[in-house]
């Protein structure tokens, strides 16, 4: 008897201690990047980051054609996703859902959500940069779009299929076209939720390098053209940490850091957004 | 004593002098079906104008299911199916397909006289264009929880009025307020009309619920046990909006609560297991049941 116990005992001591190395491993693993990663970039951080284009070796830079360029196609990326996957998401979640079609195109965006995004990369080098011959913001936006789009569809279907049947009930009970229920009351009242799919999707792409790498490239000079190859934060970090200058790699720090601090506030704003739609 | 619900044919109710003069609705023989379980077995319900209807009966036996048929909200979930008449001014309403024609005509009436056609009517038929919608206007409901749209107060009332009609920002406030007064909720709203409709307690969102739904002029106001979530202040105060919309709608109302439905209803039709066991005048039915089921439910011996 006692030894049972014992044993019982044993086994449950040794699987929390077990819980709790692995939970300390991945949170040690955390802080150390963060921990080198302010360590080495915040050095790398000062005006001249954001008001200058990058440099060549051993003279003086910053990133701002990189994060012009980044802001660009994130921006023109999240366009696109979030008009192609609330519109996706809303069908998927009030119309076509149960239907077979609907079944396949669930399964098509989660294999989307999931696809390795060199992939996606080479898919629009194919179909945008090598038609065209030549490398482009344009592709490098589209390229983003397409990892974007299926996060924001799932979101928007998950947040849809969260408001209650009496709300949309109560809009169709007054003889409101079905359409119109969901624009204007279900999209409102699934508002906050819609925005976190947003978010959730820039925060995605915005550290993506290799789908940019095959798309948009990289500039070294500051362009605003997207129908050039165009700079963007990741790729300068690409190239710059694997360079041999000591001015390049702490630029690149810089602009790890940067990311990660904006990666990180995008979380914490969807937390925050969270928060205040259980509140209310 | 007939155990109806055993009975493979099933016994007509026992129709204490139903209000035949002056009907705006009513269901004929109706059978309801959620997929292949059958909810509803012949139900016959009238409803007459300017009066105020209940449905009572033990939980599950219907009630929120005939409500449902009533304005064809059912209509929203695949698999969902009724059989039978629901006839509205005598009209058939079940069966859209039916009506179609009679919409294309007045489509195309309203085409051809340009003017000769009441406004409104041209804009319902032009801009909705469904029927089914139509008749969800002209039937309105009222849910068990309070529903209000994620907007503000005045918007919550003036959506529904919108979708049918384009008024002038004057008419608009004048049928909100109506609403509102008519809702006696107005005095509680008045300052803070452009505040959220889901920052009022739950007594005033239901109040608010029925403002909306009589904003748009429905013909009969259909409510699921509208009063199950509020105190008793609240209660009273539907229960006298109610009485007071009786003047010029139609109401049909569920409800757990016998004395709710014995102070307020004009008819009440107890239902049991998917039947209409008994309706008639509330006097008569709760004073001179003519079935045992009726007087076991409305002495408090079952249910
Ligand atoms: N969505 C549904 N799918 C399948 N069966 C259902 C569904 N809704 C109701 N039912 C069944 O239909 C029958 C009638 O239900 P209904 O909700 O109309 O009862 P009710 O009289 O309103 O009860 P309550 O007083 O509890 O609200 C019940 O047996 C119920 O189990
Ligand atoms: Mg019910």
């Amino acid at each position: 008897m006692l030894g049972r116990d014992f044993l019982r005992n044993l086994v449950n001591r040794l699987f929390i201690t077990a819980c709790l190395l692995a939970t300390v491993a991945a949170i040690t693993a955390l802080v150390f990047i963060l921990w080198s990663l302010v360590v080495q970039g915040i050095g790398g951080i000062d005006l001249d980051v954001f008001t200058k284009d990058t440099p060549p070796p051993g003279s003086e830079g910053g990133l701002l054609n990189a994060m012009v360029g980044s802001l660009m196609m994130c921006a023109m990326a999240m366009a696109i996703a979030i008009i192609v996957g609330i519109l996706a998401g809303t069908w998927l979640a009030e119309y076509g859902g149960h239907t077979r079609y609907g079944a396949v195109v669930r399964f098509l965006n989660d294999v989307l959500l999931s696809a390795p995004s060199i992939l996606v990369g080479l898919f629009v080098y194919e179909l945008l940069v090598r038609p065209f011959e030549g490398f482009s913001g344009y592709a490098g936006a589209v390229a983003l779009a397409f990892l974007a789009t299926p996060i924001v569809t799932r979101t928007t279907e998950d947040i849809l299929n969260l408001q209650s049947h009496a709300l949309r009930e109560a809009g169709i009970a007054l003889g409101t076209p079905k359409w119109l229920v969901t624009r204007k009351i279900i999209w409102r009242a699934a508002g906050a939720g819609l925005l976190t799919g947003g978010l959730l999707g820039f925060a995605r792409i915005s550290g993506e390098t290799a789908p940019l790498l095959f798309t948009a490239l990289n500039n070294q000079f500051f362009s605003a053209d997207m129908t050039k190859p165009m700079a963007s934060l990741p790729a300068v970090i690409f190239q710059f940490a694997l360079s041999a200058y000591d001015d390049w790699r702490r630029l690149a720090w810089a602009g790890a850091l940067i990311i990660a601090v904006v990666v990180l506030s995008i979380n914490i704003i969807v937390r925050f957004i969270a928060r205040e739609k259980k509140h209310a | 004593m007939i155990d109806l619900a055993d009975t493979a044919t099933p016994a007509a109710a026992i129709m204490n002098e139903p209000p035949y003069d002056e009907l705006v609705l009513e269901a004929r023989n109706v059978d309801f079906f959620y997929g292949k379980n059958q909810a509803l077995f012949g139900v016959d319900l009238p409803v007459r104008r300017n009066a105020i209807t209940a449905l009572i009966g033990p939980s599950g036996c219907g009630k929120s299911t005939l409500l449902r048929v009533l304005n064809r909200i059912y209509a929203l979930y695949p698999g969902q199916r009724a059989v039978g008449r629901v006839v509205l001014d005598g009209e058939d309403v079940l069966h859209e397909q039916r009506r179609l024609p009679w919409l294309r005509k007045r489509v195309s009436m309203v085409m051809e006289t340009q003017t000769g056609a009441d406004p409104i009517e041209e804009e319902q038929v032009l801009r909705v264009g469904t029927d089914l919608a139509r008749l969800r206007a002209r039937v309105g409901m009222v849910f068990q929880k309070p529903t209000p749209f994620p907007m503000s107060i005045y918007d919550n009332i003036a959506f529904g009025v919108r979708i049918y009609h384009r008024k002038s920002k004057a008419e608009m406030d004048e049928i909100v307020e109506t609403a509102l007064r008519r809702a006696a909720l107005w005095d509680e709203v008045k300052d803070k009309l452009h505040s959220p409709g889901l920052g009022l307690s739950g007594g005033q969102q239901q109040r608010l619920c029925v403002a909306r739904g009589i904003a748009v002029e429905p013909e009969v106001l259909l409510l699921d046990e509208p009063a199950s979530a509020l105190d008793p202040i609240s209660t009273a105060k539907l229960e006298e909006t109610l009485v007071e919309l009786k003047k010029d709608f139609t109401v049909v109302i569920v409800t757990h609560n016998l004395q709710q439905a014995a102070r307020i209803a004009d008819y009440t039709g107890f239902m049991f297991l998917g039947r209409m066991i008994e309706f008639g005048p509330t006097n008569d039915l709760f004073l001179q049941p003519k079935s045992d089921k009726t007087r076991d439910y409305v002495t408090g011996r079952f249910g």
